[in-house]
């Protein structure tokens, strides 16, 4: 019985050595030891080893009976307090079931010599097997060898033994410290390292190998960019020509030989002539240095005078600027302004156009001073002489003049004219609302010489005649700001109207003048009967219109059926106009009104110098305007024209795609519409194209319809280095064909890329070609002229391959 | 010689004593020195082969030449060593002159200008190296090929005529006689007179180098001349009314638009094509580069017939009724044609529907005609005006006039002169030159005829007017109508036969496609950006994603231990932001020249300050 426990034991261990698990190392002949399997089993579920182990269902259990009854024996065992002779004889039979068994063996057998507490030991450690205060037991985990049988305990394993310890003897002595030192010496040196494997070797060798090769290869790079970007590359790539020498290098090195050239040399020495080198006769010589010198001494003089001169006039200023005297610069000052308005009265007698101009100027500086406070007494001084004034008269009375002259600075001048006072009623309420009360306050004194004042009295004619000049185009922002407070305006407008009637008789000459350029853009100007044909004369506007009707003054043909489609025309253009971001220029254009593209009245030709041209008499000329008039009132071309573009437009434009459903959701049939909401939700709008070229220009109407023809011609792909299509727009903007270059020109457009000689052999080009030194250890050279290139990791590892 | 070098030209400011001043300035650059270099005293004459110099450059290849940055000033490129200036006596020539105007003659930079293609005022957006180099080097070229151009200029010897009053004489006062009486007799025999009464009112052409005259009058009378030495080329009766007669490419061809249909007839007056599908033309125009015969007919089509290989391109229908107005403009081959309900519309073969359409008059379009460059318009309408449009895409009327007939018939000369037909009368109007368009206010020059005018043209290269009317033929003398200086390679008006034969070849070779004609001929230098964003986008959906789309900044891993993802995430966050920045910046300074272009347009309206609330 013992000695086949022992076998059993021996066959337990031999698969916990290698150990990976039960199942995977099942031997070679597929069927396990039951047993074998059994103790694998068993150590998994270690906590339990006797409920395992008493589970007779078990499979691995059907074996041979004895194991049975062994078991049973085993299980007798720890059911009863046995003694330790008990468990000495049962011991093998542990060991086939538990592991605590073997564990507790060694104390066991230990534990004949300590006796009773060694026997105490075990019985805890038995009672703590059911499970209640089970201690904690040192566990294994795996099978060693050092289990044996004899009374080697495994304790303390887990120490390493130094080899110092051995040397250690129960007493330290001193002769052992070298040794112990040499001992140390020997375990601190490191081993050396592995070789790097192949492949990586490999891999740095690669890369060292590249980068030497570019290196070699880069001196080419400039070459090539040479190449590639040259003009014209003729092969087979030949060296220098020896340059041909310019004649006069022949020339200067020919002497005369024959008696003839000897002759005629001598003859030129004879007259002094310069032959070789010099190039005057020294007569001409000294008389160009003569000439040159006093030249320079001219000029030198007349620099000097001028420096000098300069010097005065600035030391003049300086002196002059830093004078204090309140009292000249007073003197000063009015000695400028006198001379100004002297000079003033001249201009204006000689020039009144230029005094006009300056007389504005003078008025804006005048609003300068206006605007800057400067005489309102809230200056330093001002504040200064206030608190003076109580005391000093002087200084009361200068306060007192600047008041006035603040008074009369600030005060406005009210227009003298009838209309107003005619309409003063609604004039003054509208006024009011206008104009700040400031202002107002002043407005009573009309009589003040102030020259800016009296100006603004006169210009509304002024007005008049600059709205012919389309740069100033008073006329839009007008708009712009009375599209509210229309009320007003027209009120303004009247005023200006009736009062542009009333001189209209002295004004129409000065228009007339300043008519003889075309005038471009003119809106409000009431065209002078006399002078357009009738044809053209339609009012522009109806609020032009009505206050015409209303004024009663001027007669005037009306066709109201056709001005209106003009008033279309003109809504459609106002419409952009209110847009406050459109750029200024784009206003500009969008002034342009289709009616006065067509209605502006033109210069006729009176001047035909010729006498064979009788010019037509007033009558007559009425007369066939009349019958031109009629003519032509049936058809609107404008009408027409317009109705054509607006047709254009719209055909251009994008179409919107409605995807609703009708009756999807909701009530369909006949007569009912799907709700704007859903047709609101389901159209998908088209985007807005580009904005039309003739968008600002009423009178035109371009395709834009794309021309399939030319674009067939055009370049569709950008070639390679451009990324944007204006780059390459760029380079073929010059044209190279003859027609439009000089012979050279279009040969030298025209040269091919390459020219190769006929019957030569080109050769690949070679180091020499281009100036490099050519050798067979260029790539060693190149790597030690810069050895920095490579990087010091690169370095390290040639190091490391190196010692390999 | 040296006297002769050394003395200061006429014209150049060069003063007359800078022997010393030339001493001290740098020695100018002479043409050969680009390749050698001067040589010492003691060395031998012939070329210098200065050794160490050549090795100097060793890296310029002598076949690939690299194009220079400018031409206009051009300024030594390679600095030369101080030692090379040690003996300045060897630059001088043999006879010692130096050249006092070094370097190639100077070109004006305004016809220089003149002759430059690329529009520099666009900017481009930001290019690679490579692209950037390939533009500058086609700038340069553009840049070569101008100056060239402008001094080639120098070759163009002929000027302009021109007629001048006495002080404030008015010049339309100068009759026929007069100018006759003064100039020269070859001049004075270009004025004449036919009579042709029975034949009634006449159209006249001049072939395109000016030296033949057709002319056909209503009642079937057809003849050409060369009108210089007047010898009849030929002279029939085709007994039938003839609406229009134009020359083809040649003088050796002639169009002829009779009653019912077109006719070709060749110098000596035979039938050599009736074409039948052009019937009913009234207006013939010629496209010379094209070789398109464009005519006009009641029936209110516009028929391109193509001559050189005789097969219509395209008719297309006006729908406006019948035409009878028609010019070509000869800067881009669009045909104008004037329609009774006041508009102009401008066709081109390749289009079904008119390019553009221009409203002019109010009552119908009488005469419509352009000028040679393209950039002026005149029209005469029935509403007695007469008005010249901008054709450099505003189209509107630069001038007006009312005249008190009305013209019923207008023409431009090669330098601009525009010429109008009322009645009996012609008036030729000036502008300031070349270029510039014809003031209306004073007539150049008037003159009267023996009846109402029915055909105008100016002839080319002379300054003589033809005015076909119903008295027959009558040659006026307009001194500064036409182009002084000819191009003897393409319209060679002394040119014999074999040089016209040789030319035909030439010009059937370079022949325009007619679907090329469209209003702006330099769209052909632009790239078709449609198609190009098509293709673009169709890539983009072939691959999956933008192959040009600039690529996410990717920051590169730093070494030791410097690249923790924190880092990169930190890097990468920063050039986003600044990225986002940038663009921040760009939208705010767009704002912001709005807003300052704004306040300028309110600026800039008729009162600009703030102080206009003080004016009443």
């Amino acid at each position: 019985m013992k000695a086949r426990a022992q076998s059993l034991t021996a066959q337990y261990l031999r698969p916990k050595l290698t150990h990976p698990g039960p199942r995977g190392n099942q031997g070679p002949g597929g069927q396990t030891p039951a047993h074998q399997r059994n103790t694998g089993w068993v150590e998994k579920r270690k906590p339990h080893p006797l409920t395992a182990v008493s589970s007779p269902a078990s499979p691995f259990y059907a074996g041979p009976s004895l194991h049975g009854s062994c078991f049973s024996h085993a299980l007798y065992a720890t059911e009863l307090t046995c003694t330790s002779r008990a468990i000495d004889g049962n011991r093998n039979c542990f060991a086939a079931g538990t592991e605590i068994a073997f564990l507790r063996l060694p104390f066991l057998v230990h534990g004949d010599n300590d006796g009773e507490r060694e026997h105490q030991k075990l019985l805890e450690a038995i009672s703590s097997l059911d499970g209640k205060n089970r201690q904690k037991l040192a566990e294994r985990s795996e099978a060693s060898l050092k289990v044996s049988e004899f009374n080697v305990s495994s304790e303390g394993s887990g120490e390493k033994l130094v080899l110092a310890d051995l040397l250690e003897p129960v007493k330290t002595t001193s002769s052992l410290a070298t040794v112990k030192k040499q001992l140390n010496r020997v375990k601190s040196k490191k081993t050396v390292e592995l070789p790097l494997n192949k492949e990586e070797i490999e891999r740095i060798h690669r890369e060292v190998a590249f980068n030497k090769t570019a290196k070699v290869l880069s001196k080419w790079d400039p070459v090539v960019l040479k190449n590639r970007q040259a003009e014209q590359l003729v092969f087979p790539l030949e060296k220098e020509e020896p340059a041909i020498a310019p004649i006069e290098h022949v020339l200067s090195g020919w002497k005369a030989r024959t008696p003839l050239e000897q002759e005629i040399f001598n003859l030129l020495h004879k007259n002094k002539q310069p032959v070789a080198d010099p190039l005057l006769t020294p007569v001409e010589k000294a008389s160009l240095q003569a000439m040159s010198l006093e030249e320079a001494k001219m000029r030198r003089a007349e620099l000097q005078r001028a420096r000098a001169l300069q010097s005065y006039y600035e030391a003049k200023a300086r002196r002059e600027k830093k004078i204090k005297s309140k009292k000249y610069h007073k003197v000063v000052k009015k000695g400028k302004a006198k001379k100004a308005l002297k000079e003033f009265e001249q201009l204006r007698k000689v020039n009144p156009a230029a005094a006009l101009e300056e007389l504005e100027k003078i008025e804006k500086a005048r609003m300068m001073e206006r605007m800057s406070l400067k005489h309102q007494n809230s200056g330093k001084w001002a504040k200064s002489k206030a608190i003076m004034a109580k005391y000093d008269l002087e200084a009361r009375q200068a306060m007192q003049e600047q008041l006035a002259k603040n008074k009369e600075l600030t005060q406005k001048l009210q227009v003298a004219s009838e209309i107003e006072e005619e309409e003063g009623g609604t004039e003054e309420k509208v006024e009011e609302l206008l104009v700040p009360d400031v202002v107002n306050e002043v407005q009573m004194n009309a009589d003040g010489p102030n020259p800016w004042m009296l100006r603004s009295c006169t210009s509304d004619t002024k007005e008049a005649a600059t709205q012919e000049d389309p740069e100033q185009l008073p006329e839009p922002e007008a708009h712009e700001v009375s599209e509210n407070s229309s009320s007003q305006e027209v009120l303004s407008e009247l005023r200006v109207l009736s009062q542009k009637l009333k001189e209209n008789d002295q004004s129409r000459k000065q228009k007339a003048s300043s008519e003889g350029t075309v005038p471009q853009v003119q809106r409000e100007e009431p065209a002078p009967e006399e002078e357009a044909p009738l044809l053209l004369q339609r009012p522009e506007r109806v609020q032009t219109l009505e206050e015409l009707e209303e004024l009663g003054k001027e007669e005037c043909f009306q066709n109201k059926e056709l001005s209106r489609p003009v008033l279309e025309g003109q809504q459609s253009e106002r419409t952009p106009n209110n847009r406050p971001d459109a750029p200024k220029k784009k206003k500009k254009e969008q002034m342009i009104d289709l009616q006065n593209l067509l209605t502006t009245q033109s210069p006729s030709v009176k001047s035909l110098a010729v006498p064979t041209i009788e010019e037509l008499e007033d009558e007559e000329e009425r007369n066939q305007r009349q019958m031109i008039k009629e003519a032509f009132a049936g058809d609107d071309v404008i009408r027409d024209f317009l109705k054509e573009k607006r047709e254009a437009v719209e055909a251009s434009k994008p179409k919107d795609v409605d995807l609703t459903l009708p009756g999807w959701g909701e009530w369909g049939g006949v007569g009912l519409k799907p709700s704007a909401k859903k047709r609101r939700r389901f159209l998908i709008k088209a985007p807005e194209g580009p904005p039309r070229k003739d968008k600002n220009l009423p009178n035109v109407i371009i395709n834009e319809k794309r021309n399939i023809h030319t674009a067939a011609h055009q370049v569709r792909v950008l070639p390679y280095p451009f990324t944007h299509h204006w780059q390459f727009e760029r380079t073929i903007q010059t044209p190279i064909g003859s027609t439009w270059n000089t012979q050279r020109a279009f040969q030298k457009l025209t040269t091919p890329k390459v020219i190769t000689k006929p019957g030569h052999i080109i050769k690949p080009i070679k180091a020499e070609d281009v100036g490099y030194r050519s050798s067979s250890r260029s790539d060693l050279s190149v790597i030690q002229r810069n050895p920095k290139r490579i990087t010091t990791r690169h370095k390290k590892q040639l190091k490391k391959s190196s010692v390999d | 010689m040296g006297e002769m070098e050394t003395a200061p030209k006429p014209g150049r400011d060069v003063p007359p004593k800078k022997d010393k001043l030339q001493t001290k300035r740098k020695k100018p650059r002479r043409y050969w020195e680009e390749e050698t270099v001067p040589t010492t005293d003691g060395a031998s004459p012939g070329p210098p082969c200065n050794k160490k110099n050549r090795e100097l450059r060793p890296q310029r290849p002598k076949n690939a030449h690299i194009l220079k940055k400018s031409r206009i000033s051009k300024q030594p490129q390679v600095p030369k060593k101080p030692r090379e200036w040690k003996n300045p006596e060897s630059q001088r020539s043999l006879s010692g002159a130096q050249d006092p105007f070094p370097g190639p003659a100077p070109v004006p930079v305004e016809v220089v200008q003149k002759f430059c293609r690329i529009d520099k005022s666009r900017k481009l957006p930001r290019s690679k190296a490579k692209t950037r180099s390939r533009l500058e080097v086609a700038e340069a070229e553009e840049e070569e090929t101008s100056i060239k151009a402008a001094r080639s200029e120098l070759l163009l010897a002929e000027e302009p005529g021109f007629l001048e009053g006495e002080d404030g004489e008015d010049t339309a006062k100068i009759c026929q006689a007069d100018i006759v009486e003064a100039v020269d007799i070859a001049s004075a025999a270009k004025h004449f007179d036919l009579n042709l009464r029975q034949f009634g009112p006449y159209r006249l052409n001049y072939s395109r180098t000016g030296r033949h005259l057709a002319f056909g009058g209503r009642r079937g009378h057809v003849a050409a001349l060369d009108w210089v030495t007047k010898k009849l080329m030929c002279e029939i009766n085709v007994m039938e009314a003839v609406r229009d007669i134009r020359f083809l490419h040649s003088e050796a061809l002639l169009a002829v638009a009779q009653n019912r249909w077109l006719h070709i007839y060749d110098n000596q007056g035979i039938e050599l094509h009736c074409i039948r599908r052009c019937d009913r033309v009234t207006r013939l125009e010629f496209l010379p580069f094209h070789f398109l015969l464009a005519t006009a007919s009641e029936t209110g089509f516009l028929t391109y017939l193509d001559v050189s290989v005789g097969k219509i391109v395209a008719a297309l229908n006006a729908r406006a009724g019948r035409l009878d107005v028609m010019s070509q403009n000869p800067y881009n081959a669009v045909i104008h044609l004037g329609h009774s309900n006041g508009t102009v519309s401008l066709w081109s073969p390749a289009m079904k529907e008119p390019l553009a359409k221009i409203l002019c008059h109010r009552g119908g379009v009488r005469a419509v005609a352009v000028d040679s460059t393209g950039t002026y318009m005149a029209t005469s309408g029935l509403d007695h005006q007469l008005k010249i449009f901008d054709l450099r895409g505003t189209y509107q009327p630069l001038s007006t006039r009312t005249l008190p007939h009305g013209a019923g018939h207008l023409a431009f000369s090669q330098r601009g002169l525009l010429v109008a037909g009322m009645g009996d009368v012609v008036n030729i109007w000036a502008g300031q030159g070349k270029g510039s368009p014809p003031s209306l206010e004073q007539p150049y020059l008037t003159h009267r005829l023996s009846g109402p005018v029915h055909g105008l043209q100016f002839c080319p290269f002379e300054d003589v007017l033809g005015v076909g009317h119903s008295g027959g033929v009558t040659s006026m003398l307009v001194p500064g109508a036409g182009e002084p200086n000819f191009d003897g390679l393409e319209s060679n008006p002394y040119r014999s036969r074999k040089q016209r034969q040789e030319w035909e070849v030439k010009a059937l070779l370079e022949k325009v496609p007619a679907e090329l004609i469209c209003l702006d001929p330099r769209a052909l230098a632009e790239v078709d950006v449609i198609s190009l964003e098509q293709g673009k986008k169709e890539r983009i959906e072939r691959l999956g994603y933008d192959p040009e789309a600039k690529a996410p900044f990717q920051p590169k891993p730093k070494q030791k231990g410097r690249s923790s993802t924190a880092s990169l995430v930190k890097r990468k966050r920063k050039v986003m932001d600044e990225e986002h920045r940038d663009k921040v910046r760009q939208s705010l300074q767009l704002q912001q020249q709005q807003q300052q272009k704004e306040a300028k347009a309110k600026s800039t309206g008729a009162r600009p300050s703030a102080l206009d609330r003080f004016v009443r």
